[in-house]
């Protein structure tokens, strides 16, 4: 469960995020919907405890963001954007130093079934930096569920990925979140519609709409929907 | 603490994943070799010490240490990596030190290469161990202290050339006021104990006492507490420029 209270930050005079609050109840599939620039990723950056709110603040997984950013980074598993991985290790070596980092007692289990649930045999001892962008986007994946976390935070997953690899971590996300809380992060409407079972539009910092995509499919074509909701905000 | 180690390791092993390792310890010893020998001229010294040796390191470091120690925050800036680090439950400190340690180890273990030195002078002549162990204490500690400034470099930027330079010019300030040519140009022009206050700021007249055997708990802290100013300082810095 995620609930964010008034959440905001400013860069110097420019308010990137500007009072956000929403909450996610456990099982929930949230797709968190804005053009580039609205602060998307700013928002997610303060719930994953990279960096911390000019105010306001949130509740992840019951500990609050500002008080608690340990607990918060234990429970959480966050696939940052661009999928950011130590390049010179092998994909093996890197899954193997996040378990350790999180504490797994048994890192050889974890890592195989990671292995298997993101399809790496094949790039298994390799370095990361010369795996193609769909692999290095797989091992962010990875690195993200190893600890089986009860939420996730995903930041633009299926960036740079070819179609068929949008359709398999499509399926992923879809199959985790009946057990999970999970966020995710896109500007990519069709992904919405395909596996979010709720939307959170945000333009300008502001949070312009929470709705079913289905509400939104009512409107019209949702493309035509995201263009007024986030012109209109202007 | 648990996560201090798996960072360290994965640090410390990053150096030999990459030529750079092998690259700067060939350097290093290739340097400080050729000072000692050519430059130095040990054998027609005709002392069994490695006081040539020692006297040539500050400069040595000065180059080599800004270039191992550039990428620690530089290229984790430069990646996006510093959000996943820095997302996973691990603390800044942990973080920094765990770096720093790293860095510091394999610069070690270039010195610890230096052994053929203290084993010539030993087949030559009979040294004085306490001051050879000395002189070796006083490099590491030097070694560290230009390891947490050009750390504090690496912060600043995510650009590894810039982190460079800029650990390099601090680190040369830190060598040159301390050092017996430049202090004797300032003394002709002021007074002795300003001078003497600037030399203190400096590497030299720390390292100089530990380096002729005489330890002096003043000259440990001071090279200490730059380790600690600067693993300080670097956390500081990470907190407000990270996210830019």
């Amino acid at each position: 469960m995620i609930e964010v209270k008034g959440l905001s930050k400013s860069f110097g005079a420019f308010k990137a995020v500007d009072n956000v609050s929403f909450t996610v109840p456990h099982g929930q599939i949230l797709g968190f919907l804005g053009p580039n620039g609205a602060g998307k990723s700013t928002t997610m950056k303060m719930l994953t405890g990279f960096i911390e709110p000019s105010d306001g603040t949130a509740l992840v997984g019951g500990h609050d963001i500002r008080q608690n950013p340990l607990e918060v980074k234990r429970a959480i598993g966050y696939l940052p954007e661009n999928a950011p991985s130590y390049q010179e290790m092998t994909v093996r070596e890197f899954l193997f130093f996040i378990a350790e980092i999180r504490g797994l007692k048994d890192r050889r289990s974890a890592a195989e079934k990671m292995k298997k649930v993101c399809f790496l045999d094949e790039v298994w001892h390799k370095p990361i930096e010369t795996l193609s962008k769909g692999y290095r986007q797989r091992v962010g994946f990875a690195q993200a569920l190893i600890h089986d976390p009860s939420i996730l935070i995903l930041d633009e997953p299926t960036d740079g990925l070819d179609p068929n690899q949008k359709y398999e971590v499509r399926q992923l996300i879809k199959s985790m979140g009946k057990n999970k809380t999970i966020i995710l992060c896109t500007h990519i409407l069709e992904e919405v519609q395909a596996i979010c079972e709720r939307v959170i539009i945000i333009a300008h910092g502001k949070l312009v709409e929470d709705a079913t995509p289905k509400e939104l499919l009512k409107r019209g074509p949702l493309d035509e929907v995201f263009r007024s909701i986030t012109l209109a905000s202007a | 603490m648990t996560q201090l180690y798996p960072l360290f390791k994965r640090e410390f092993l990053g150096y030999f994943r990459s030529p750079v390792a092998y690259v700067f310890t060939v350097i290093f010893l290739v340097a400080a070799f050729g000072c000692t020998f050519f430059i130095g001229d040990l054998y027609n010294s005709n002392q069994a010490s490695l006081t040539t040796f020692f006297e040539f390191l500050p400069w040595l470091y000065l180059v080599l240490i800004p270039a191992v120690g550039m990428k620690l925050w530089a290229e984790e800036r430069h990646s996006g990596t510093i959000e996943l680090l820095l997302t996973l439950p691990v603390n800044m400190f942990e973080a920094v030190f765990a770096k720093f340690f790293a860095g510091w180890l394999f610069i070690c273990i270039g010195l610890f290469l230096t052994f053929p030195l203290p084993a010539t002078i030993a087949y030559l002549g009979e040294p004085d161990w306490g001051v050879v162990f000395t002189g070796y204490l006083g490099a590491f500690l030097m070694a560290g202290s230009f390891l947490g400034i050009s750390c504090l470099a690496s912060a600043l930027t995510k650009n590894q050339v810039v982190a460079f330079v800029f650990g390099l010019l601090i680190s040369f300030v830190l060598v040159l006021v301390g050092w017996g040519i430049f202090t004797d140009i300032l003394a002709a022009v002021f007074p002795a104990q300003l001078v003497d206050a600037i030399a203190n700021i400096g590497f030299m007249p720390h390292f100089t006492p530990i380096m002729n055997g005489v330890i002096d708990t003043r000259d440990l802290s001071y090279f200490l507490g730059v380790m600690g100013i600067t693993v300080l300082l670097t956390i500081e810095v990470l907190h407000s420029k990270k996210a830019v």
